[in-house]
């Protein structure tokens, strides 16, 4: 590991982790899905240091049914974000179950276009039978076969990513070429449901490929970037850690921090009152913004990065705005991501060479040597 | 042409609206000139949007591509290619403008609606009521081949996956009522309890079952626009579409009769007849006389058709390769060969290429033309040459008498394309009392100066009747 020991992502779907989080929300309900709101939360964590936001999305309203909440498309979102922000990582949802990874390939793309090579993909999956009801597709019922949508759906994006050279524009006014067609490549995708010929219509997103990120299991580690996992003490996140196998591997982390107003346990007591929050396997850290950094610290020894899901975001985003960010920054154990800097690049990722320019750059060196 | 008011003719107050095209893929934008810029740089957008806005127009434009264009099964290169996806580029310029609409060009075919329909509301929500849905369709394998489904559709089947489409779309966007979100901190629910209505929807093209998850916008839901010329198309437009673009509006007379069509074809369906706006897309060349502005035109067509393109687009009409030829130099010999057209080369359909290429032999003798001189004055013959002060007379002469409510300009040049026309021609047709001078609404629906939804409309007109 170099550089600063911990980067932190920060989830701000919604109101926050909680599915009944909107009722200590600062705005009432029918602020949620404003322009207004939703970049204000991305300039937040922004400002406050951040590497990276991520948006959770799926095709079913989140919230506890019977009550649920509305939600804005994550890569709608994102895109929005990218244009009113000009540092921070972000990194929308976007489920393959059901998708066109086509379009999904293209919708990421041109995120990394917008954002000037700041996108990334977190990877999830649509596991609820509903899912396939609203899309009107056939269902994806278990585990495995999610598991394949969301592996092939990764590797049909990640090959359209690479579909385009660098520089197949070469606007040659001598020979009248826009493209040169030789730096463009079909991918002749095949898989078990489905297959798709390529190449892409979004030229090479800056960064040559996005950020992925995913839970481990569910997409093959050589097709990852971040794994992103789970364990409800450190000796478990340091286990999953070890067994992961991607670049870069970043703690699931649940907040609920004292406030001014309220402690962690009284602001998690009272919306259980509502709905339950539950427990998905994560490290939970209920109290006061001291104990979270001596956490954060502790975790670095294991991991490259922590993704926190506030219980509210209007709450606890501010408590780690104002405390946990600065404290750590103090001790150097975070660093703000630099102007002009790609996600990649922050996360100490390099450029991936081009799949395609590889393997052509291979079979001319092939033949030199003959 | 007089300046004041004239009275005698059939709209003396009507308004022109103007879009633009930020133009994918086609020969017609002109990539090799030194100030033509990046067609992928999230600037490039920014900036013709932005000069739109300047313009007090009403809508920016993007296309969808799903397949590169080839020809003879090779990727074509030599026109400009690779573009965003529409609804994402144009998610990040909601945050960058205030007023202008955003459209998207979204295919029905290749998408499904629970999904398209959503990613269209939030654009309309962060946007405040700014969303516009080109609704487009596809009914080649060719396309397919990138898709799930893969080879697909009936040419038959196509408007009624679309038709269908926008009912469930709608189902959708009416999904919640008005008012439907609460909006107390200290509410009880977040929504009104009652307020959010389930869509089960069985029919031919889709069987789906879903809870909308999405509020109305400002403007109630994205406009509809269509683009479809086929009379299958204008019937689609009829039923369902707020705007309609059309290939009308170069002579005045053929776009009278198109619009004059158009209305027949909304009394049709019950619709009253100036409820579709009419956008047909143009190209306007400015230039300070009229021989400037000819010259300018000459040099734009030779810069767009060069002599690569000029060999692939008789190459497309002959059915042959002629790449080889010499453009400058006089047309094949051969006859054309009648192939069938695949849809890899767009939707262009040439319908007997003997006739086609008999009178481009007695044309060319007759005046003596290349093979390029000959596409170039021979092809397709869009937009309009001329002076601020010529052009905003014509127009003027246009939409006042409903021959057009404006037009869909395609720049030829990215991103600077549009300044002549928001710096020069704008004035002069503010001076005819034909254009805005400042925003008209916040919403795309009110810019445009529309009713409601039709969804809405029918359910407010059938609660008077009852």
């Amino acid at each position: 590991m170099t550089g600063p020991a911990l980067h932190l992502a920060v989830e701000i779907d919604g109101d926050g982790a909680h599915p009944a989080a909107w009722r200590r929300a600062a705005h009432s309900p029918d602020q949620l899905l404003t322009p207004r709101r939703v970049a204000r939360v991305a300039a937040v964590a922004e400002n406050a240091g951040f590497t990276l936001i991520t948006l959770d999305d799926g095709v079913l309203p989140p919230g506890a049914s019977p009550d649920p909440v509305g939600r804005i498309g994550a890569v709608e979102r994102a895109a929005f974000v990218a244009a009113s922000t000009s540092t921070i990582g972000i990194a929308p949802i976007v489920p393959v179950t059901y998708a066109e990874p086509f379009h999904v390939s293209s919708q990421l793309a041109s995120l990394d276009h917008v954002s000037a090579g700041r996108a990334g993909w977190v990877v999830a999956e649509e596991e609820r039978p509903e899912a396939a009801r609203a899309w009107g597709r056939p269902l994806v019922a278990d585990a495995e076969a999610q598991a394949r949508e969301s592996r092939d759906g990764v590797e049909v994006a990640r090959a359209l990513w690479d579909s385009w050279e660098d520089d197949a524009v070469i606007r040659s006014v001598a020979t009248s070429r826009y493209l040169d067609r030789e730096r463009l490549h079909y991918i002749d995708f095949t898989g078990e449901t489905y297959a798709v010929k390529g190449p892409a219509i979004v030229p090479r997103p800056p960064q040559g490929q996005l950020v992925v990120l995913a839970r481990p299991g569910r997409v093959p580690a050589a097709q990852l970037d971040v794994a992103l996992v789970e364990g409800r003490d450190l000796a478990s996140v340091a286990a999953a850690t070890a067994a992961a196998g991607t670049p870069r591997v970043f703690a699931e982390v649940e907040v609920a921090l004292d406030t001014p107003d309220a402690t962690g346990a009284e602001r998690v007591a009272d919306l259980e009152r509502h709905a339950p929050w539950t427990d998905q396997g994560r490290l939970r850290h209920i109290g006061p913004a001291d104990r979270l950094i001596a956490l954060l610290h502790e975790l670095s020894r294991h991991v490259d990065g922590v993704r926190l899901h506030p219980l509210v975001l209007d709450e606890d985003l501010s408590v780690l705005s104002r405390l946990v960010l600065p404290a750590l920054s103090e001790r150097r154990l975070v660093a703000r991501p630099l102007p002009g800097t790609s996600l990649r690049s922050t996360l100490g990722l390099e450029r991936p060479a081009n799949r395609f320019a590889a393997a052509a750059a291979a079979v001319a060196a092939q033949e030199d040597a003959r | 042409m007089t300046r004041t008011d004239p009275l005698d003719v059939p709209r003396p107050h009507a308004q022109l609206h103007f879009g633009v095209f930020f133009q994918g893929v086609n020969h017609w934008t002109v990539w090799s000139a030194p100030d033509s810029g990046s067609q992928i740089d999230p600037a490039s957008f920014r900036k013709v949007a932005q000069t739109a806005e300047r313009g007090l127009f009403d809508a920016f434009f993007l296309g969808e591509g799903l397949r590169l264009r080839e020809v003879d099964g090779r990727i074509h290169d030599l026109d400009v290619a690779g573009r965003p996806d529409a609804l994402t580029q144009l998610s990040a310029l909601a945050a960058v403008t205030r007023r202008i609409g955003l459209v998207s060009t979204s295919n029905s075919t290749f998408n499904e609606p629970a999904d398209l329909a959503r990613r269209l509301s939030g654009l309309d929500l962060l946007s405040e009521g700014r969303a516009g849905w080109n609704v487009v369709t596809t009914d080649n394998a060719w396309t397919g081949a990138n898709f799930r489904r893969g080879g697909y559709l009936d040419h038959a089947d196509r408007y009624r996956r679309a038709e269908e489409f926008l009912t469930v779309a709608r189902a959708l966007w009416d999904g919640w009522e008005d008012g439907a979100t609460a909006d107390s901190a200290g509410a009880r629910h977040w929504s009104v309890p009652g307020a959010l209505h389930r869509v089960r929807h069985r029919g031919p093209q889709f069987d789906v079952d879903l809870a909308p998850t999405l509020p109305r916008s400002a403007q109630g839901h994205p406009v509809i626009f269509q683009a479809g010329d086929s009379g299958e198309g204008r019937d689609f437009a009829a039923r369902n579409a707020d705007v309609i673009f059309s290939a009308h509006g170069n002579d005045f007379d053929d776009a009278l009769a198109f619009a004059e069509d158009i209305r027949t074809r909304l009394r049709a369906v019950g619709r009253p007849d100036d409820d579709l706006r009419i956008l047909p897309g143009t190209e306007i060349i400015i230039g300070a006389t009229e021989e400037e502005a000819q010259e300018k035109k000459r040099w734009i067509r030779f810069q767009q058709v060069t002599p690569a393109t000029a060999l692939g687009i008789a190459g497309l009409l002959w059915g042959i390769d002629l790449s080889d030829r010499d453009a400058d130099g006089p047309l094949p010999e051969e006859d054309p060969v009648v192939a069938e057209n695949d849809g890899s080369f767009g939707a262009r359909r040439i319908a007997d290429p003997r006739t086609v290429v008999a009178e481009w032999r007695a044309k060319a003798e007759t005046h003596g033309w290349s093979l390029r001189e000959t596409v170039i004055a021979l092809g397709p013959q869009r937009g309009h040459v001329g002076t601020p002060s010529g052009l905003a007379d014509k127009f003027a002469h246009f939409v006042r008498h409903g021959a057009v409510d404006g037009f869909n300009v395609t720049p030829f040049l990215v991103p600077d394309g549009l300044d002549d026309i928001v710096d020069l021609l704008v004035p002069e047709l503010q001076e005819r009392g034909i254009y805005r001078t400042e925003y008209t609404g916040t919403t795309l629906r009110e810019n445009l100066g529309l009713r409601g939804p039709l969804t809405h409309r029918t359910a407010r007109d059938r609660r008077q009747a009852g």
